[in-house]
Parts: C-alpha cells; structure tokens; sequence
C-alpha cells in the first residue's frame, strides 16, 4: 500500500522582552538558579499577574507577518495540571480566544512554493526546569524559565514530508527574527517544535492517528524524528497493529521515538477564563502603530527585488532568505554597487565561503562596504571577473580593500592597446599551428589562442581587447 | 477608650492624652485576657506589634501622623504579611511566614496603623461559621456557645469584644457581612476592584473583595480611605481616582429611595430577624427615606451559580499548594504523585477538600457547558436584576442573614443548610457591588439577645452615600455601641 | 446527574487529593446534596446569553515592558520544605 504522512507544527517561540510576560523578572538565559524567580513566578499565595505590553506587540507583529487576523477581544486561561515546574498549578494561556487568528505562510520546498495554513497564534507563558542529577531518587526544579513569554504558532496539518515540515520551520525561525520578535536560538530552547505526525493510506481524506514529537530544538533532529516516526507508523500499521494518541520524545543518540510516562494518563485541562485577567483588546491604532514600525517583510522585499532590480525570483528569494543576508546585500547596492552583480556575489562567492566556513553572514570578513568596493573596480574594468574572485579571496583573507589588494599584487588590467597587441603578435608568432588550425575554420582554436594571451599577461589583459585585437590580426 | 471610635482614638493620639504604645499595650492585654476563650486571633507577634506602635508615636511626635497613625488594627489571616506567620486558617501553611506584604497590608502600614495580630477565619476562606478553621472554631462574644459567621469570623469577635480598635475581612460570599451580622457591628464588602486584592490569599478570583470590619459606619469611611485606591500589581483593580469616603457623612436622608427586595422577605427568613429589619427601616422612613418595593427575581438562583463559580476557580487557585516551594508536604510519599496527594490531603481541611472537588468536577470535560457556562450566563441574570433595581431605587435593604448566630456544630455536617446563610449576600458578590451590614437590633433566641444586621446594598463606587446612609441611622439608633457582658 | 464513589476517586485524582475508599463514600453523600442545589440551574433558559467573567466591563491593562524584581531567592527559599544548591527538591521528575 502507499502511505501519505500529514504532519502540523506547534511551534513555542520565546518572545525577545525585557521582562516576562506577567511578572517584572527578567527573562535573560543562564542566571544562577531560581535568582529570576519572583514572587509572580514561584506562584506565592496571593500575587496576581500583569500583562506585558511587549508581548502583546510581538503577537500583533506576529499576526501582521503572516497576514492573520488580530483578535480585538482575547481572552486569558488557565490549563490546569499539576507539575513541579508549573507552580500555580496550571498554565495561563489563550484557549477559546487566541489573540492570532488564522494566517498563512509559504514556504519554498525545493523548487516548489507551498502555502501553509496558520491555524492560530496565541500568548502563553513558559514552565520551568527539572534539573535531573541533584540528590539521590529527586529532581531539582528551576523557576526562572517560569513565565517567559510565549507565542505558540499553530499549522493545519498541511505538510507531507519531513521536508516540507522543517522547510516550515525554517522558514518561521527565520521570520520570527526577521520581525524581531524571538531570538531564535534553538540551543537555548528560544525556538521549540511539537511536530504532529500521523499516516494514512495515499488517496485517503481521512487523518490517521497522531502522535506528537515533543520539544525538537534543531532541524536535523525534526527530520529524523519525522522519517523515524513515520517509518515506524507504517510499520506498526503494515504489522496490522493500530496507533494510539500519544506523546513522543525523540532521542538523538539512537535516532529513535518513544512514548512519554508522565504525559500517558489522559489529560483533562479544565480551561476557564483566568479572573486574574481581564479580556485583552487589541484596537484598529494599536495594530496601526505597530504596523508603522514593522520592517519591511521578506515577501514584499523579495517582490520588489525583483521589480526594482530586475533580479530572477530564485536570487530574489535567496538574498531575502535572511534578514542578514537580505542586510547585507541592501547595503551592498547602498554603497553603489550594480544591483544584478551585487547579487550574484552575494549569492555565489560570499555565501560559498560562508558555507565552507559554516558561517552567518554576521560573521563574513567582507564586509558590504569592501565587496562594494571590488564590485566597482570590475565595474569599471580595473580587474576582471577572475581577477576580482583572487582579489575577493584575499580581501577574506584580511589582507585590505580591493584597491590596495590590486595595488599590491599589481593585478590591475593591461587596457593599453600597445601592450597588448605586442602580447598577441608574440602569441601568433609562437603557435603557428594553432593560426594554422583557425584559418582551417576551427573556431575552437581562436579561443585557445586568446587563452594563450590572457596567460602571457598573466590574466592582466582586457578580454574583451585581447578578443578585439586578435580577430583583427588573424583578419577574422 | 476601648469602646471609641477611631476618629477620637486618633484625636487623642494626637494630644497625646494616650500613646500608640499604651493603646497597643492595652489591646493586647484584653487579647491576652480574652482570646484563650474567643480564639479571635491566630496570631499575636507583641513585638511586632509594639515597634510599629513606636514608629508610629515618633511619626505623631514628628507632626505627619494621618488619621489612622498608632490605632491597632486586627488583620484577617488571609492577607500576607512581610515577617507574619500567614496561614489563611490552614494547616497547609501553618508553616507559613510570609515573605512579601499584601497591598493592604501596604497601605495601613503607610497610614502609620499598628497591626495588631492575624485574626482566625474558615479555612481558605471557605465557610459561614469559622468552624473549619484549623485553629479552632471561634466564639461569637454575644454567646459563647454560637458561631461568629464566617469566614471572617477572627475578625468579627475580635471587633465585638473590642479586642482590637478595628479589623479588616474579606468578603467572597458575605464573609465581611454575616459574620458582621452576627456578632454586632459593620461591615463593607466594596465594590469589585476598588480594593487591590495582591497579597490577600485568592478563594475565588473574581468574587474576591476585601473590606473593613468595624463599630461603626464612621469607623469604616477612615478605613476605606486608606484600604481603597488603584494597584498596579492587581490587574483588575480599577484606575480610578483616590475618593474620601468621609465625605458624604452628615448629609440628610431627605427623598433617599429605599428598594425592598420581595424576595429577601419570603420564606427561608426568621420571624425574630424580620421583626428587626422591619423596624430599621421604619426608622429610615423617619429619617426621610421613601421605601419602594423592588424584585430581584434571580435571588434564588445565586446559591447555585456561586457554588459553581467560587470552587470552580477555588479548584484552580488553591492548586499552588502542592508542597514543592512552600507550605505542608507530607513526611512520608512513594513518588512525586503521591508527594502531591498526601501533602494535600494532609494539608487542607474537609470543607475546602469538598469544594475543590466540586470545582474540579464542574470544570472537567463534559461538564463545564451544563454548569460553569450555565452558571457564568445566570450570573449576568443576576447583576442585570441589580441593574434594574437601581433605576428604581438608590439603595436596597433587608437582612444580612436569613437567622442570627447559630449553635457551633448546628449545621457543621449539612453543607447545604451552610451554604443558604449566604442566600441575602451572595449576588453582591455575582454582580460586583458594594454591600454592606450594620447593626439593627437585637432578637431574643433562647433567653439570649442575639444581634441582627440591616443590609444595606449600593450601586457600584456609590461606598461614601452608603457609609452615610448608615452613619445617619447610626445617629439615631445606639445598637452599634452596645457591647457584650463580661468583656 | 448521580455521581459514584469512583467517580469521586477520579475527581480527586485530577484534583491530587488522596481519599481512601471510606472517605469517598462519606464525601460521596455531601457531593451530592451539593450537586443537588446546583441543578437548579438547569431549569433556566440561557440561550443567548453573554457568559459574565467579570463584575466590571473593563479590559486588561499593560505593563511595561521593564524588570522591577530582583533577586529574593534566599528569602523565598527559607520557608521551603526542600532546596540544595538554589533548586527546590522534588522527587523523582520522570518524563
């Protein structure tokens, strides 16, 4: 039988505010133990929570950036359930009414775009840490996770293959820091997927049973997880078993799933309106203001690429891949360069070496105002193309700008016509054969001799008059 | 001294004719004489106490003394206070010293109060009778052998044998009202949010509302002056902007138009308490007021609602207690979840676990439509009765409790026959207004004079005309300065 | 609606109170007289009507986005039954 596997993403993203989301305690990552724990946080009887403006602007720009609809009126919940890093008892969330409505975002699978629907976004706050390791048979819980603030991104369950669930997740870690709004550190726990996996026979319009793949923080564990999971599902089925809602942990080490113990008994959250906290609204200025200060998104930049430009959509797309990239290069045209070349070496050498390198264009040794400057000198015929790529290694190197680069290893291009015509009457004297084969009609040969040129100026020459000139000589 | 009100305690304060120091010495005394029997309180910290009684003599030396400066106050144990032993009447936090002061506490602290000790109440808040404490049920000083209402019951005694100048309580159901009632004296539930509800103990969020407890109407309006006012820290007190609940004090009843709720006067309400309330608001209609019968036809109904609503969100507030950062955790468990069931079972009392486990149940799956949605939807048939009522009417009178101060153990086992004391004060709390109760009179029960409490419910913010209504009635009527034999 | 006494049990499983079988018979009977009173709601009709959350028709206020607290942990952890090394003790959390 043929298997179809449905896969939806709920994605925990940690809001880049000062504070947390209903306790003034900060949220920065890596302080000593419950030293960010406040009152609000470790849930003392009789403290309330206050919501964080912040947070409610990151959602709005959220909801903007996904073109979704923005609830005027959200309410806050409660998710009951006890646990010794939840320390009220229950999480405060948004149930019925999530403050992101439905939305979309598309993604780009290979050479295919596919649209994923946004089902919902809402704001919720983040538990705390067990710490395993503390005295013999307990655990160790750390509060100052507790309350960071969360928007928790909901897909229908559109994608089919692990690849066009991480090309998803990619896709939205790269957004949520395009808008600024999460960090995106994945090792730091910033960026978080529940992957939801279920198998059904091909043709079918009918989900299958899934079981959700908690808590994957990289792209590679996403799509072995899925693969894994999805393999052992077709398995399971095939061996005429059945599968059963459960929660999953993937596990690095031996690349495989298993259910979890703690979530097994089944859950009932008993959401209620929290009556610590009174509806949210979100008004038609609040959304405008926000919308005044939101960069310029991916998708409308890579359009007006592309129209302004004239770029194709594949460079377009890629330069607006990142908001780093997408920097880089706007700065790189801000310093003169001609678009279309600016792009092509943005797209072709510059992220070669970054990917050589393993590295973020953040970290690129060029920087926009020195590729600029190589990018004119080709412009203007100082160098050529391949001069401009040693001159452009070097400069990664360290070892300046362009023009002293040239300076220094007297790369600059032979234009006099002179030098070059006796560069050629040499050539044309040393390989009559080659002269021979030419005028025998062999275009190949007139190529082999500009290449003999172009070595005895040691690349220095002028193509385009090494061309001219020898043409004229041979009488072609 | 120990029968005057706070404005005379504080004028003498400022003469200097007694010192906050002796004041606080002499309440102490009469607790230390008195609450071996009444239990009013949980806590005394003399030391605490008298420091603050120092602060605050060095305060009325240094001329910035405010109206409350060096008067001891009772607090209700539901308030946390910064270095007090807060228990909210549990065992589970009879290891409790509270690390942060409550908003309210805050803010008597700044008026320069003394804080006199933490009065006993019903467990979490939770009963009409303050007999499901875990320190004991306390005496009504009016009858020793009778319950003082609840579940700000420390509170109420502690004011009717004067072994404080005045006291706070907090009101989810009718917890500052009936015990008021009960034991003789006033009482003021504020409208939701005027009071910010930060540090004080959460029974049910949105019910919730602390208010003052004290002999007279005058007493409270000082109170209310320093207790009210916006709170950063509490998301749904109200931005409003600071009032002086003096001010309407002295002002004729001339053309006040009284609503007689039909309802509060049917059947469920004893013959002694009615003969009283009648004849209070005979009184009224001396002072001026016109009377108007009114109805308020979903009374019944906020028994019902409020036994959804409040252990609905009891369930959910009281889930903090698990033993794992502070309070009760049993001494012997297998595992984690047995940690939580024994520190928990250990840890609360009878009632509360009854009324968490009916929160739970109505909150889980399958249930929440029938009832807590059913009961949020009745709630708006409530507040919309009151609405309506008040095109009519500036105020609304009738009973506080439908009986006065009952037997301890008469109703301990039938929570039912508890649960309909509340049957006159609950849809205050529903709608959010203010209500209030004051002394009324007395009924004889059993050879005993037992007092009876006028309610007195306003539309919302309308606190300052409600304090005169009853300070005009207090001009006239002495009940409120009568005290019980042998204290 | 009739509750039993495995139902209690379920109850005050999700509610992590501990009750022997006894318990939940007695606790069964006072359930019920209590459920009892709240089924008088189900003679109303409430179709249409806005469920009220709130007393006041008031919406959230915000917060700024700034750090006011600071570190209480030694304070906090001084009425904890079990801390080592900044942690509260808990046993075993098994995932």
């Amino acid at each position: 039988m043929q298997w179809e596997v449905v896969i939806g993403l709920e994605t925990h993203t940690q809001l880049q505010t000062r504070s947390k989301i209903f306790s003034g305690s900060s949220i920065a990552f890596g302080a000593e133990p419950n030293t960010q724990a406040s009152a609000v946080d470790i849930a003392l009887p009789g403290v309330l929570p206050v919501l964080n403006a912040e947070a409610v602007q990151c959602a709005i720009k959220f909801g903007l950036a996904v073109n979704a609809e923005i609830a005027p009126r959200s309410v806050f919940a409660r998710k009951n359930y006890f646990y010794p890093d939840l320390p009220k008892g229950y999480q405060i969330s948004q149930y019925e009414l999530p403050v992101v409505g439905k939305g979309s975002l598309t993604v780009q699978v290979g050479d295919q775009e596919k649209t994923i629907r946004i089902t919902r976004a809402h704001l919720e706050e983040d538990a705390g840490k067990s710490v395993h390791g503390a005295s013999a048979g307990m655990s160790g819980i750390d509060l100052n996770r507790a309350g960071t603030p969360l928007l928790e991104i909901v897909t229908e369950p559109d994608m089919r293959s692990a690849a066009e669930a991480v090309a998803y997740a990619k896709k939205l870690h790269e957004l949520v820091q395009w808008i600024g709004i999460c960090d995106g550190n994945m090792q730091e726990g910033s960026f978080r997927c529940d992957v939801n996996v279920s198998v059904r026979p091909k043709g079918s319009d009918k989900l299958g049973t899934r079981r959700e793949i908690k808590n994957l923080n990289s792209f590679r564990f996403m799509q072995q997880a899925i693969e894994y999971e999805t393999r052992w599902q077709i398995e399971t089925l095939e061996d005429g078993g059945t599968i059963q809602q459960a929660t999953v942990l993937f596990n690095p080490d031996t690349g495989e799933t298993r259910a979890m113990r703690s979530k097994e008994e089944a859950n009932d959250y008993r959401y209620f309106p929290d009556p610590d906290l009174l509806p949210l609204q979100i008004t038609l200025e609040d959304i405008a203001k926000v919308k005044a200060v939101m960069p310029e998104l991916p998708g409308d930049m890579k359009e007006r690429f592309e129209r302004e430009y004239s770029l194709s959509a594949y460079d377009a797309s890629g330069l607006t891949s990142s908001r780093g990239i997408a920097d880089y290069f706007t700065a790189v045209v801000a310093q003169g360069a001609e678009p279309k070349m600016a792009a092509n070496w943005v797209m072709g050498s510059v992220a070669a070496k970054l990917n050589e390198q393993d590295q973020d264009i953040s970290a690129s040794p060029v920087s926009p105002l020195q590729l600029a400057g190589l990018l004119k000198r080709i412009a203007d015929n100082t160098i050529s193309n391949k001069i401009a790529r040693e001159v452009f290694d070097a400069m990664w190197a360290g070892e300046g700008d362009a023009d002293s680069i040239i300076e220094k290893k007297g790369l600059k291009q032979v234009t006099d016509s002179g030098a070059i015509e006796a560069i050629i009457d040499e050539v044309l004297a040393a390989n009559a054969a080659m002269v021979e084969e030419f005028r025998a009609g062999k275009e190949k040969a007139f190529n082999a001799l500009v290449g003999q040129a172009m070595k005895a100026s040691k690349g220095k020459a002028n193509p385009a008059q090494v061309n001219e000139v020898l043409r004229r000589k041979l009488g072609a | 001294m120990i029968n005057s009100s706070l404005k005379q305690l504080g004028a003498m304060l400022q003469a200097k004719q007694i010192s906050s120091t002796e004041l606080t010495q002499a309440f102490l005394q009469r607790i230390d004489d008195h609450n071996p029997e009444i239990n009013a309180y949980i806590t005394i910290d003399a030391e605490r106490s008298l420091a603050q009684a120092k602060a605050a003599d060095a305060r009325i030396a240094a001329g910035n003394a405010q109206p409350l400066t060096g008067i001891p106050i009772a607090q209700k144990d539901i308030f946390v206070a910064n270095g007090w032993k807060t228990t909210c009447g549990s065992k589970m936090l009879d290891n409790f010293i509270g690390p942060y002061d409550a908003t309210v506490i805050k803010l008597f602290d700044q008026a320069g109060a003394v804080n006199l000790g933490k009065t006993n109440m019903d467990e979490f808040a939770m009963g009409s009778s303050n007999e499901t404490s875990y320190y004991g049920k306390v005496q009504n000083p009016w009858d020793r052998t009778r319950v003082p209402g609840g579940s700000s019951g420390g509170s109420a005694a502690a004011v009717a044998a004067r072994l404080c100048a005045a006291a706070t309580g907090t009101d989810t159901g009718g917890s500052i009202r009936q015990p008021a009632s009960l034991c003789g004296l006033s009482g003021l539930k504020p409208t939701y949010g005027l009071v910010s509800r930060y540090g004080m103990i959460a029974f049910a969020s949105s019910l919730d509302q602390a208010g003052p407890m004290a002999k007279s109407c005058e007493d409270m309006a000082l109170m209310m002056n320093v207790m009210t006012g916006f709170d950063e820290r509490d998301s749904t007190s109200l931005q409003r902007d600071k009032e002086d609940y003096e001010r309407e004090l002295g002002k004729p009843l001339q053309g006040l138009r009284v609503g007689l709720p039909k309802e509060f006067f049917a059947d469920g309400l004893s013959s002694e308490v009615a003969a009283v309330v009648e004849s209070a608001i005979a009184e009224y209609r001396k002072l001026g007021a016109e009377i108007v019968e009114i109805s308020l036809p979903n009374t019944q109904l906020s028994i019902p609602v409020y036994y959804v609503l409040a252990p609905a969100e009891a369930s959910s507030n009281l889930s903090r207690f698990d033993g794992v950062r502070y309070g009760h955790r049993a001494a012997e468990y297998d595992d984690l979840l047995d940690m939580y069931c024994k520190s928990r079972a250990e840890g609360f009392g009878a009632e509360v676990k009854r009324r968490i486990l009916i929160g739970t149940y109505v909150l889980s799956a399958g249930y929440y439509d029938a009832y807590y949605l059913k009961a949020q939807q009745i709630r708006r048939l409530i507040a919309e009765d009151f609405a309506k009522a008040f095109t009519q009417c500036d105020v609304i009178m009738g009973p506080t409790a439908p009986g006065t101060a009952f037997r301890s153990g008469e109703k301990a086992n039938d929570p039912v026959a508890m649960y309909l004391e509340d049957l006159y004060t609950i849809a205050v709390n529903l709608a959010g207004l203010p209500g209030m109760s004051i002394p009324a009179g007395f009924a004889s029960v059993d050879g005993k004079q037992l007092p009876v409490g006028l309610q007195v419910i306003g539309n919302y913010f309308d606190e300052a005309r409600m304090l005169n209504v009853g300070h005009a009635y207090q001009q006239v009527t002495d009940w409120h300065t009568r005290m019980p034999e042998g204290l | 609606m009739s509750l039993s006494s495995s139902d209690v049990k379920r109850i005050a499983h999700l509610a992590r109170i501990e009750v022997s079988d006894e318990e939940a018979e007695a606790t069964l009977q006072k359930l019920s007289g209590i459920l009892g009173l709240i089924e008088q709601m189900q003679a109303v009709d409430t179709t249409g009507i806005v469920p009220m959350s709130h007393s006041q028709d008031v919406v959230q206020r915000l917060r700024p986005d700034v750090v006011t607290e600071n570190d209480q942990r030694a304070a906090f952890q001084a009425i904890a039954p079990a801390v080592e090394n900044g942690l509260y003790l808990v046993p075993k959390v098994i995932e």
